[in-house]
């Protein structure tokens, strides 16, 4: 329940403040974005299966989501960044499509 | 341990609003279309293609000037060319008698008692004018005398291009009025000639004289120009 709340509350925010992506973060937050929603998708998965646990999502959002912006950073460091950025986007959405695939199972057995 | 599930599930919450949050602001920060989230090799094509663009472009500007600049150079000599034209029908025009003129001259009014001007006088009379420099001369204000003018003795009085002109005679003549007048007196001349047919002869210098009598334009019938 208090997740929806949280959802709300950021979908609010963001449509009341309407506010601009910091010039520091433009690079990381599309990929950071892939990488949560990642991790929610996992998240659903879990909770299908009835073996959700909200440290390990909390942990694998976290982690998901700063491992991404540093690997964009590391890219660009590198002089790798769109190539890199776009091995994270594909590596995360094959994922997310396996996740889906397995909630889809689940729900629909097909 | 309860305290702690509640206290993660805030935690789960603020994630989920912060990523629907960050997903809002990544959607309308797209929306605006600047180029501070491109790469730099995606900006290096970018700026590439410009240049190229740029270059084309250049290349456009360039012929483009040059076709105006050569449509511009030919309008300009059509002009002198309609200019040259134009001033070659007026003087045309003023030599066949087909537009009103007005200019300088002399008037000389020709009075005839007792019949003695003929036709031959007054071509006489046109003859010297012409010498003097007359550029346009009417007869009685009505015949314009032009190339193809002829004069000839009729029944009624002198004929003009077909006019019939009477006594007393007032010949208009456009040119520079003092060579005109002196034309006209010179031993043997003009005025020599009317006054021994015992007329009498007046001359008058005007600077304005308007001529609007036209002689009839007709187009030639034989006389082709060859060129």
């Amino acid at each position: 329940m208090i997740p929806i709340v949280g959802l709300v509350v950021g979908v609010a925010l963001g449509l009341w403040f309407q506010p601009d992506v910091p010039e520091s973060l433009r690079p990381y937050l599309p990929i950071a974005i892939i990488a949560a929603l990642d991790a929610v998708v996992g998240a659903l998965r879990a909770l299908g299966e009835r073996r959700f646990d909200d440290r390990v999502f909390v942990v694998s959002f976290t982690s998901n989501v700063l491992i991404a912006a540093f690997m964009v950073f590391l890219g660009d460091q590198l002089g790798v960044g769109s190539q890199l950025s776009t091995g994270v986007v594909v590596v995360l959405g094959i994922r997310i499509f396996a996740n889906a695939a397995a909630i889809r199972r689940r729900i629909f057995h097909a | 341990m309860r305290e702690r599930t509640t206290s993660l599930k805030i935690v789960v919450a603020v994630l989920v609003g912060g990523l629907a949050f960050a997903i809002l602001l990544q959607t309308r920060d797209k929306a605006d279309d600047d180029f501070s989230n491109v790469r730099s090799d995606e900006l290096v094509e970018l700026l590439k293609s410009l240049d190229a663009a740029n270059q084309r472009l250049s290349r456009q500007i360039t012929d483009l000037t040059k076709t105006r600049d050569s449509l511009l150079d030919s309008n300009k000599r059509t002009e002198a060319a309609t200019d040259a034209a134009r001033e070659r029908a007026d003087a045309l025009a003023i030599l066949a008698g087909t537009v009103p003129v007005v200019g300088p001259g002399i008037t000389i009014s020709i009075g005839d008692p007792i019949g003695g001007v003929d036709a031959a006088v007054l071509l006489d009379a046109i003859e010297e004018l012409r010498n003097s420099g007359a550029e346009t001369i009417v007869i009685n204000g009505t015949a314009r005398v032009v190339g193809r003018t002829y004069v000839v003795d009729g029944d009624d009085g002198i004929r003009v291009d077909g006019r019939v002109v009477k006594a007393p005679y007032v010949i208009e003549a456009i040119g520079d009025p003092g060579t005109l007048k002196e034309g006209s007196r010179i031993r043997g001349g003009l005025v020599d000639t009317v006054e021994k047919r015992g007329a009498t002869v007046r001359i008058v210098e005007s600077q304005r004289i308007t001529v609007t009598a036209l002689a009839d334009s007709k187009a030639p019938e034989y006389a082709r120009a060859d060129s």
